[in-house]
């Protein structure tokens, strides 16, 4: 809006209107757009760290790598992946559809939504130019246990520590946004519990992500201090206790991987019932369960460290609480099944995501329930069983969550069907894939191979090799995600406003492609039964 | 681009080796996929809980995925034209929380009692003090008040994929821990340097070690024999090579082992003592010097002494190698803090710190011509 008039003065550049348009946006659309990118990008930049690792993995001996490099590896992709891949795309999506789902003109602090993508960028490319500092990248793993990245941190630690000071800012006040948007900015007559669910979750999400980020920047800076400025939080000749590093980690960390995953639930909570063609099935029971699910994971933090010497009063508590999250989890997964009992189903690719994501996630939700047990997690832990659990809830969940999202409000946004034959042979791909990648760990890890080694003893070999093959195949098919996303925006048949024929709600009484400025008079929100009895416009 | 081509060239090189091996590795061991069931009764206990949860999952699995497959075959839009219209049903939702909850009660109560089980470290027979440090467990008898480090024998040869793989590769160490068999053995872990974990899984015991903290286990073994594990807590870059190896031995047997260990270690006590009372050349203390380098120091400061850039300081033309002798010393002998360099006087012998002392002054270009003797190395301590 306030980018008009840059636009103006700069048409005669196109170069320079280029940059004013997307570094100056304060659009949803656009902002949602660039987020997408950027998730993207960072998705295949982790994804090939991911391939480098499993090519390392593919023999026992050491192949190509150096240990102290493959823990590099291992490390960037995990935080690129979490940070930079899964959180930025469900951003995106929030960017993108929050607004267009609840009526809105644009989300309520459009400037601060600039910035909050702005800062990403930067905080990305701290992170990724560590590898060439002399020292190398972070080392430590994801989770950075001190004191291994605090006293025994490479130098590159600071540019990691100031990376995810900035995620952490982009994220809260991107969260700020969202919750704002969501309880000022609904069109009349859409009261809370009438916004669609992938709005609900994506509120709840905001929740966490402002309860938590806070804690996680604590922990980071308190490194910070103990790195450079002769304090010992995490050190034990100094007085400090590096297990305390490891509760604040995860009082930050299970909310976090619940950030990662509320969102899928709603998408699929959209998806489902748009080719299954019926009402969502208990819709209240799915806002309860998302919102127990959320405050349960606060609670459960206890459960990454039963091996630390926790006490047995400790250890019952932090078992219980978890097992507790199988019950809205479980209510969930029922719900979803009950929406599609006697619908009038049809399966093109979003609906195959959506159903891929909740049979897979729930693969992972099952091995998330055996790792709750303390006796059996004494055996599972850190190991390869525990890399195939949170494998299950993170690709099949949040990434297959992401790309049904995407098949599913593509035609919205660029006004082109994508091909769908291209489509299905994605999922299929990517489901055997994603299968053949991930199933071997739980063997090879209750077989008894650690996590995070660069080098194994030769009965795992069978299970590497499978899991390296597959993870090869993996990679290619998500180059043809790109091919079929270039391609759709490039052309294809046009998509009509409705879309998808069963599907209800705002976003649909749009345009497709959406133009630029939707909503700028509220629309009168009513459900389709409701306005059948008052005979008003159904939406 | 550059390491990709040259995994792609040792592979081809290596191709006979690694299909050689292959045979190798699948005759060798049937495939192990399950958890197993292990030695002692906690890691049985453990492991029949392991297959309740896993029997529940799968059938809960069959159940859900089946009425999802079936759902979406049955009222597939070819088969039903018009959806139905129920989006609500107290009943049905009340039953499938109330399930679930039942199903979950039914797992705890088998978990909370082993759990009770494991947690009582009372009344143990025998002490080992574990201590972590990178990339080596050290095991104290606290009661028979001895101990020794056991560090990977795998050859690093067979790593980097120049020789075949034996059998127990990286799964095996130049001295395991021993311990009887029908005792309850208590285990007291801590670390010197970062977190690491200490990990067998047929006793079903993984505890980890944190520097500033003594974590406690137990295990009692009922057959004897030799039991493998690893490190399970990423601990810098040796985490792959720290295994963990238990020797378990009928009593009297583990009884005279440690009578012979005493034995051995008045032993050494006195070449320690003739070896310092002995003026060693040049000629003699160098290749030791080498030897006690490459299985100690090279992994960090490399086999050329040129360390790592920005991580691992180069050994050659290093103001600690040229400068002054005493400097040298204190830095080898008690490490520097709160660094990877760790404290070397309680792991080496006086011999092999003084001709590692005198090979890093005269290796590389460093000719110093200095020559340290045990004696001095042992007056320092």
């Amino acid at each position: 809006m306030s980018t008009h008039a840059e636009i103006e003065t700069t048409r005669r550049h196109p170069l320079l209107a280029f940059l004013a348009r997307w570094l100056l946006t304060t659009n949803h659309k656009e902002i949602g757009t660039l987020y997408l990118w950027l998730s993207f990008t960072l998705f295949f930049i982790a994804g090939a760290l991911a391939m480098l690792i499993r090519l390392e993995l593919f023999q026992p001996g050491i192949q190509f790598t150096e240990p102290n490099f493959y823990n590099q590896l291992v490390t960037l992709h995990g935080l690129v992946m979490v940070f930079g891949a899964v959180m930025p795309a469900f951003v995106g999506l929030a960017n993108w559809m929050i607004p267009l789902m609840i009526g809105a003109p644009d989300m309520a602090l459009p400037r601060l939504n600039n910035f909050s993508f702005w800062i990403l960028p930067f905080a990305f490319a701290l992170l990724l130019s560590s590898p060439f500092i002399e020292g190398g990248a972070p080392n430590f793993g994801w989770t950075f246990y001190a004191p291994l990245s605090t006293t025994y941190g490479p130098p590159s630690t600071d540019f990691f520590i100031f990376g995810v000071h900035l995620m952490g800012i982009s994220s809260v006040l991107g969260s700020i946004n969202i919750i704002v948007t969501v309880f000022n900015l609904r069109a009349p007559g859409m009261t809370l519990m009438k916004m669609p669910l992938f709005v609900w979750t994506w509120l709840i999400t905001a929740f966490l992500l402002i309860m938590v980020m806070p804690v996680l920047a604590g922990l980071v800076t308190m490194m910070l201090t103990d790195r450079h400025f002769g304090t010992s939080f995490f050190s034990a000749s100094g007085g400090g206790d590096p297990v305390l590093f490891q509760h604040i980690f995860w009082f930050f960390g299970h909310p976090e991987v619940y950030i990662m995953i509320l969102p899928s639930f709603g998408i699929a909570s959209e998806i489902i019932p748009t080719f299954a063609r019926k009402k969502l099935f208990g819709y209240h029971s799915m806002v309860y369960a998302t919102a127990s699910i959320a405050f349960l994971s606060f609670i459960v933090w206890g459960h990454h460290m039963f091996t630390t010497g926790m006490p047995l009063f400790g250890e019952l508590f932090f078992m219980y609480a978890t097992m507790l999250i199988a019950v809205p989890t479980g209510v969930k997964v029922f719900n979803w099944v009950a929406t599609m009992w006697r619908g009038s189903i049809t399966l093109e690719t979003p609906m195959l995501f959506a159903v891929g994501f909740v049979v897979l996630f729930s693969i992972g939700g099952f091995s998330g329930l055996m790792l709750a047990l303390v006796p059996a997690d004494f055996q599972y832990h850190d190991t390869f069983f525990v890399v195939a659990h949170f494998h299950y809830v993170l690709y099949p969940g949040a990434i297959f969550g992401t790309m049904a999202a995407v098949y599913y409000w593509l035609p919205k946004w660029t006004g082109h069907m994508y091909d769908e034959r291209l489509g299905k042979l994605h999922f299929w791909s990517a489901l055997i894939a994603v299968n053949l990648t991930f199933f071997p760990m739980h063997f090879s890890g209750l077989a008894g191979m650690p996590r995070r080694i660069v080098d194994y003893s030769l009965q795992f070999a069978d299970f590497n090799m499978v899991s390296s093959i597959g993870a090869g195949m993996l990679g290619l098919t998500q180059v043809l995600f790109l091919y079929i996303v270039i391609k759709t925006i490039r052309g294809g048949e046009k998509a009509s406003d409705q879309v998808w024929e069963g599907a209800e709600g705002l976003e649909w009484t749009v345009p497709s492609p959406a133009p630029l400025h939707t909503f700028e008079t509220p629309p009168l929100f009513q459900q389709r039964d409701q306005a059948d009895n008052e005979g008003g416009v159904p939406i | 681009m550059t390491a990709i081509s040259s995994y792609l060239s040792a592979g081809l090189k290596n191709a006979g080796v690694f299909s050689a091996l292959w045979l190798c590795a699948h005759s060798a061991f049937a495939l192990e996929w399950d958890m197993r069931e292990g030695v002692t009764d906690m890691s049985q206990r453990i492991q029949t809980l392991h297959q309740l949860s896993l029997g529940i999952c799968i059938v809960l699995s069959i159940i859900v995925f089946g009425t999802i497959f079936y759902t979406l075959f049955a009222h597939h839009r070819s088969r039903r034209s018009k959806a139905a219209d129920f989006h609500e049903n107290t009943l049905v939702e009340l039953i499938w929380t109330v399930i679930p909850i039942l199903i979950l009660v039914g797992m705890a109560i088998p978990a909370t009692s082993t759990l009770i089980d494991i947690e009582d470290n009372s009344d143990a027979d025998l002490t080992v003090l574990i201590t972590a440090s990178q990339w080596k467990w050290h095991y104290h008898y606290v009661e028979a008040d001895f101990g020794f480090y056991s560090n990977l024998s795998t050859p690093q040869a067979q790593i980097d994929n120049l020789e075949p793989k034996d059998e127990n590769y990286l799964l095996e160490v130049d001295k395991p821990l021993v311990l009887p068999t029908h005792k309850k053995v208590r285990f007291l872990t801590t670390s010197k340097d970062v977190i690491h974990s200490w990990w067998v899984p047929d006793f079903a015991v993984k505890q980890d070690a944190i520097p500033g903290y003594i974590n406690e286990a137990w295990t009692r073994v009922g057959q004897s024999g030799v039991y493998r594990g690893q490190c399970t807590e990423l601990c810098g870059k040796g985490h792959a090579f720290m295994p963990v190896v238990v020797e378990v031995k009928p009593e009297a047997e583990f009884d005279s082992w440690i009578e012979q260990q005493r034995l051995a270690i008045a032993l050494a006590s006195e070449t320690a003592v003739a070896d310092r009372n002995k003026t060693w050349s040049m000629a003699e203390l160098l290749p030791r010097g080498e030897e006690v380098f490459l299985e100690h120091c090279a992994t960090c400061h490399q086999p050329g002494g040129l360390g790592q850039a920005g991580r691992y300081p180069a050994l050659a033309g290093s103001p600690i190698t040229t400068g002054a002798i005493e400097k040298h010393i204190d830095r080898v002998m008690n490490g520097k803090a709160d660094t990877e360099m760790q404290a070397w006087a309680p792991q080496l012998s006086d011999l092999d710190l003084a001709a590692v002392m005198t090979y890093e002054r005269n290796a590389w270009g460093n000719n110093t011509a200095d020559l340290i003797q045990p004696l001095t190395v042992y007056l320092t301590r």
